[in-house]
């Protein structure tokens, strides 16, 4: 019976709801130590020396100085150290490491860094360096702009936005076979393993970097854990134990990555009858104080600005600016969130600009089969954007809805808005990041069955079980036939990072081919007499490019992803006046994803990135003083509970990928690109025009008219 | 100091402000209970102790000097709102599960929509939106009260 | 946890008697439910090394009547004030405060007293006891002290309190006039207060807020105008000039400000209605 399609149970899922699965702080090894980072304390500046009221003799400790390679955390571009040497560039910036067996005494060291403070920039419209520029599109913006009956502009914001995986950063190194094997919660094992062998000098096969089961990332375990994994096993290797680094969560909030801040602007030309017609856009990007990911963040934010529309003129110009703030990096979305809510809400204010109806005009703009994207990607017969939006709309009533809202006054003066949001998310790496990372996936017969090598990491969305359930189906077995193997990355070939909505279609689909070879050797013959015939076959793949993908890195033109998920978001909401609080009441979420492997995870990614991006739009609010977050304790930065998340009607649409293992598309990120300009066009309802985010109740008072109650006399 | 851990009486020498919930790691060896915040904010360290739900990171050791404490190993792993979890895609990333499951245990008989979001305002979940829990507990409604684990 | 909890010392007396005599031998901090104090011990922000527990008295964890009025015992929880019948009755606003302090496992544990010890001008239950105008009852080796709850605080996070006092009880008059209470927060549950407002509708209105002060206020001259007669509208007035709140993390002075004018018209044109 084909698994593929139905809700088998997930691999990883009872010994979760157990309390067996082992989390990174759920290992000890003998003789263990653990870690603590001395962090900078200022934006800006020298760091000099290092004083202590405390005897440190009795810790083991390490400075840049241990750094037998270099002192480099590798990533896109090389600038970002492993340890401070001088120069100080942001708050909780590393500089010195100290362990000890004892958790309390090493939290109760009293350690100073004499700091030489310089002056910040905290500003990203105010710095002068640029981490990374773009431009997509060009010339014909001008002339497009000036032959259309209207000019539309905007000025949109974004702010920070903390992943907050339940499961603070965490790893575990451990000195072993003459190098050093990490424990870790990660979503990249090959990334930690780069940058370790970089760090350390060591061969890379006496690095070994194993994920521990991992409570959630979001992105924010893309990037982070190759420092956190370099600290702990510099620390490992100097006192030849076994060391544990798990952040609690002020340092985890403080010191690690967040959603990039974005400013949007927007100059849109429009006909009368709705024609979008030339769209020129300006992106600037808080990058923070080193490069990261940002050069890529910033790219998926452009190539996904003009939204899922057909306008024949189009121009973005990015530019991702450094600033005296902790670095930001990878975050679901990557990039798109930002960018698509400045559009979806663009796309709002055009339709009042018009006095059109804000669902024809996304109809009517709506990028169908065979239209191009901004970056010139024609687009398959998959291409979902009307078929999602009149789904949606038919299915939250949304035009009924509307009609009784307006001048609507429930019980105590709530007031209640409705508004939608249409969008899309590529599928994979931008570009010719695919063909770059070559990814490799294996199959190894094994006497039970098979077993799944990869180094896509399980962090609940489903990994283990989407890749066993293509794997099954391709080879005509039972799910319960195939097992994966932990990413070890001493045994698992390297199938690249688990992020950009790829685990699936791209690893999955490597995966399908090994299975389609399996097949063929088979010829008929079962697993079992093959087994015994030929022992432990391996199949390895690599990634290979669906003929037709073409990519021009140097035009920024061709096709930035194998394809597109595509979605609609409609989003009501209660409003009080007196408090400014926004209560979301449902969203209607309709996505487009190809085929739906195993139709319970996908719902569950789909609802999960609907209430992170619930958050992100009214509550979750990053407060930045002197270049550091002020509310890093889970008190004071509030993520949605229970009473804060809204009824999430999903409906799944499949318009198979030809490419992709079974239709599949990605999913991951998709459902957290349309929450949040679908409850601030729900707020324009009610007369509130908003621009940025979080849409908290102090921003939507200083939109709302002063108002008194007095009953009229 | 002596009391019932998951139905078992036992005796664990621990510091008396020592956080419930790192003797319940390290003393007892119970890994099951998760640290989230250290804060009370995310739930994640949720047990009970004489049958209320209470974040153990917030209870110090002393505080169950005699008194009944049940883990999320108390129910064994065959308790049908554990399997109700895995099979509605409740437990995702799975670190808020544990938690999750032990303060879904003191929701009240035949919880509504409404009771299951006010008992469960304590735990925090990053990855499901909440609704795939109240699928689960909602799918088990019945056979899971009469039965309260361990005591 | 940045505290080294294996190195300090706890206390736990089984009578209320040995509690204060714990107190009165030198400076202790007592716990009971341990809902801020553990906070603060995470954060390593606790000074204190020694400990005296406070949660084997049973003897101060009670609600009974008293005349007309109501004694809360001060080791009462959350939740043994949202479960109580009395209070329902008679001080519905407390059981109404108690159900937005935290999420179950902070109600289990927290208690009434703990919430009036720990000084947060944003404590969730002390608007209601000042708009109840309770009396705090403090004990010591030497004697037993009642102070209004207004008298009680005396600036941000300090309060009349003795080093070698405990909280034993609260004490509650009758109440005659419509109960009213709004805590607007960081989010629906689970949240720090930005505004936490109660009222009493009688001849001689009364309005406590949290939030917008060093300690929790009530507002004396919004009082005397509702109790002239003024609408609504000019409520919001008095009550926007009357409260000085300042910006935080979590909200803003002006926020602050125009919401709890909002509130308080909103309640007084409601009330006026009903």
């Amino acid at each position: 019976m084909p698994s593929v399609g139905s809700n088998v149970l997930r691999k990883d899922g009872l010994p979760k709801v157990a309390g067996t699965a082992k989390y990174v702080d759920d290992l000890t090894f003998p003789g263990m130590l653990y870690g603590r980072t001395i962090r900078s304390t200022i934006p800006r500046g020298k760091a000099e020396q290092i004083t202590s009221q405390f005897d440190l003799t009795q810790f083991v400790i390490a400075t840049h100085a241990d750094i037998a390679g270099e002192n480099i955390v590798h990533l896109i571009t090389d600038d970002q150290p492993c340890l401070v040497e001088h120069e100080i560039r942001h708050v909780a910036e590393p500089i010195m490491l100290i362990a000890h067996e004892d958790p309390e005494l090493l939290w109760s060291a009293n350690v100073h860094v004499v700091e030489i403070p310089e002056e910040p920039v905290l500003d990203p419209l105010l710095s002068t360096v640029i981490q990374a520029e773009l431009i997509i599109g060009g010339g014909d913006v001008v002339a497009g702009l000036a032959s259309a009956d209207l000019i539309v502009e905007g000025e949109y914001r974004t702010g920070h936005q903390e992943q907050l995986y339940i499961e603070t950063n965490g790893v575990v190194a451990v000195p072993e076979n003459g190098g050093i094997t990490l424990h870790g919660s990660i979503q990249c094992p090959f990334y930690v393993h780069r940058a370790l062998v970089r760090i350390l000098r060591l061969d890379p096969d006496k690095v070994r970097v194993i994920q521990a089961e991992t409570g959630g990332g979001f992105g924010g375990k893309e990037e982070y854990p190759s420092i956190l994994a370099a600290h702990a096993a510099l620390l490992a290797l100097k006192a030849k134990r076994p060391v544990k680094m798990v952040y609690d969560r002020v340092e985890d909030m403080l010191a690690t990555t967040k959603r990039h801040p974005f400013i949007v602007r927007h100059r849109t030309g429009v006909m009368r009858d709705g024609r979008m017609v030339a769209a020129d856009i300006e992106i600037i990007a808080d990058g923070g104080a080193y490069v990261t990911l940002t050069p890529v963040v910033l790219s998926r934010g452009a190539i996904h600005a003009a939204g899922p529309y057909n306008i024949p003129s189009v121009r973005i110009h990015g530019r991702a600016m450094m600033t005296n703030t902790p670095p930001n990096g990878a975050f679901r979305g990557f990039g798109a969130p930002q960018t698509q809510f400045a559009m979806e809400v663009h796309v709002d204010r055009i339709a009042n600009a018009l006095g059109m109806d804000a669902v024809e005009l996304r109809r009517i703009n709506a990028l169908r089969p065979g239209a191009a994207t901004a970056t010139g990607q024609r687009l398959g017969p998959d291409c979902s954007a009307v078929d999602v939006l009149d789904e949606a709309v038919r299915r939250s009533d949304y035009y009924a809805k509307r009609a009784s809202y307006t001048a609507d006054s429930v019980n105590g003066g709530i007031r209640r808005g409705i508004g939608l949001s249409l969008y899309y998310h590529g599928s994979g790496f931008t570009g010719a990041g695919e063909l770059k990372l070559a990814s490799e996936a294996a199959i190894e017969l094994t006497p039970n069955g098979v077993r799944v090598h990869v180094a896509s990491a399980e962090i609940g969305q489903g990994t283990r079980t989407i890749h066993a359930q293509i794997v099954a189906d391709a080879l005509g077995i039972s799910y319960d036939q195939v097992e994966t193997a932990l990413p070890d990355t001493s045994l698992v070939p390297d199938s690249g990072p688990t992020v950009a909505s790829r685990t699936c279609m791209v690893v999955g689909g490597i995966l399908q081919r090994c299975a389609g070879e399996l097949k063929d050797r088979l010829d008929g013959a079962s697993l079992g007499d093959y087994y015994r015939q030929h022992g432990a076959v391996i199949i390895k793949k690599q990634y290979e490019r669906p003929k037709g993908l073409i990519w021009d890195e140097d035009t920024y033109r061709g096709d930035a992803y194998g394809t597109f998920a595509w979605a609609c978001d409609v989003a009501e909401i209660e409003f009080d006046p007196d408090t400014y609080e926004v209560r979301p009441v449902r969203l209607t979420a309709v996505s487009e994803i190809g085929k739906a492997i195993h139709p319970v995870l996908v719902q569950g990614q789909i609802e999960g990135g609907t209430a992170q991006g619930v958050g992100y739009a009214l509550i979750e609010t990053v407060v930045m003083r002197d270049g550091a977050m002020a509310n890093s304790q889970l008190t004071n930065y509030t993520i949605p509970t229970t009473l804060d998340t809204p009824a999430i009607d999903t409906f799944i649409l499949e318009r198979p990928y030809e490419h992709g293992p079974f239709g599949a598309k990605g999913v991951g990120e998709l459902p957290i690109d349309g929450p949040a300009p679908a409850l601030v066009n729900a707020l324009r309802q009610i007369g509130l025009d908003i621009c940025e985010l979080p849409a908290t109740p102090e921003v939507l008072m200083s939109h709302a008219p002063a108002h008194a109650h007095a009953p009229a006399p | 100091m002596q009391f019932t851990l998951n139905g078992t009486q036992i005796t664990i020498d621990a510091p008396p402000m020592k956080r419930l919930l790192d003797v319940l790691r390290q003393e007892c060896g119970l890994t099951g209970t998760k640290e989230g915040c250290g804060e009370g904010e995310c739930g994640a360290c949720t047990v009970r102790v004489n049958d209320e739900a209470v974040v153990s990171c917030l209870v110090p050791f002393a505080h169950v000097d005699n008194q009944r404490v049940d883990t999320i190993e108390g129910l064994g792993g065959e308790h049908p709102l554990q399997r109700a979890f895995a099979e509605a895609g409740a437990a995702q990333c799975g670190i808020c599960t544990p938690g999750m499951i032990m303060a879904a245990l003191t929701l009240p008989q035949n919880p509504s929509l409404d009771d299951i979001k006010q008992g469960l305002a304590g735990n925090l979940c990053r990855c499901t939106g909440y609704e795939a829990i109240y699928r689960a507990i909602i799918a088990n409604r019945g056979s899971r009260i009469a039965d309260r684990g361990p005591a | 946890m940045r505290s080294a909890l294996s190195r300090f010392e706890l206390a736990r007396p089984l009578r209320l008697k040995d509690a204060l005599q714990i107190r009165s031998a030198g400076p202790i901090t007592p716990i009971a439910g341990c809902t801020d104090v553990y906070v603060s011990l995470q954060f390593g922000q606790a000074a204190d090394t020694r400990y005296v527990s406070l949660e084997l008295l049973r003897e101060l964890r009670y609600i009974r009547a008293e005349g007309d009025g109501l004694r809360i015992g001060a080791l009462t929880t959350y939740t043994d004030i949202i479960r109580d019948p009395l209070i329902a009755r008679r001080l519905p606003i407390l059981a109404q405060a108690a159900r937005e302090i935290g999420g179950i496992q902070i109600q289990n544990r927290g208690t009434i007293g703990g919430n009036i010890a720990n000084a947060s001008p944003a404590g969730d239950s002390l608007p209601v006891l000042a708009v109840a105008e309770a009396t705090i009852v403090l004990q010591s080796t030497r004697g037993e002290r009642r102070v209004p709850f207004l008298a009680f605080y005396t600036g941000y996070r300090k309060s009349v309190l003795r080093d070698d006092e405990l909280i034993t009880a609260i004490e509650i008059p009758p109440i005659e006039g419509g109960q009213w209470f709004r805590k607007v927060g960081t989010r629906a549950a689970q949240a720090i207060s930005k505004i936490v407002i109660a009222g009493v509708k009688s001849a001689q209105p009364r309005i406590a807020v949290g939030s917008v002060a060093p300690t929790v206020i009530r507002l004396p001259q919004t009082e005397a105008a509702l109790a002239r007669g003024v609408d609504a509208r000019e409520a919001q007035r008095i009550v926007e000039q009357e409260i000085r709140p300042i910006d935080d993390l979590r909200s803003t002075a002006e926020y602050r400000r125009r919401v709890t004018g909002n509130l308080v018209a909103r309640w007084w044109s409601d009330s006026a209605r009903a």
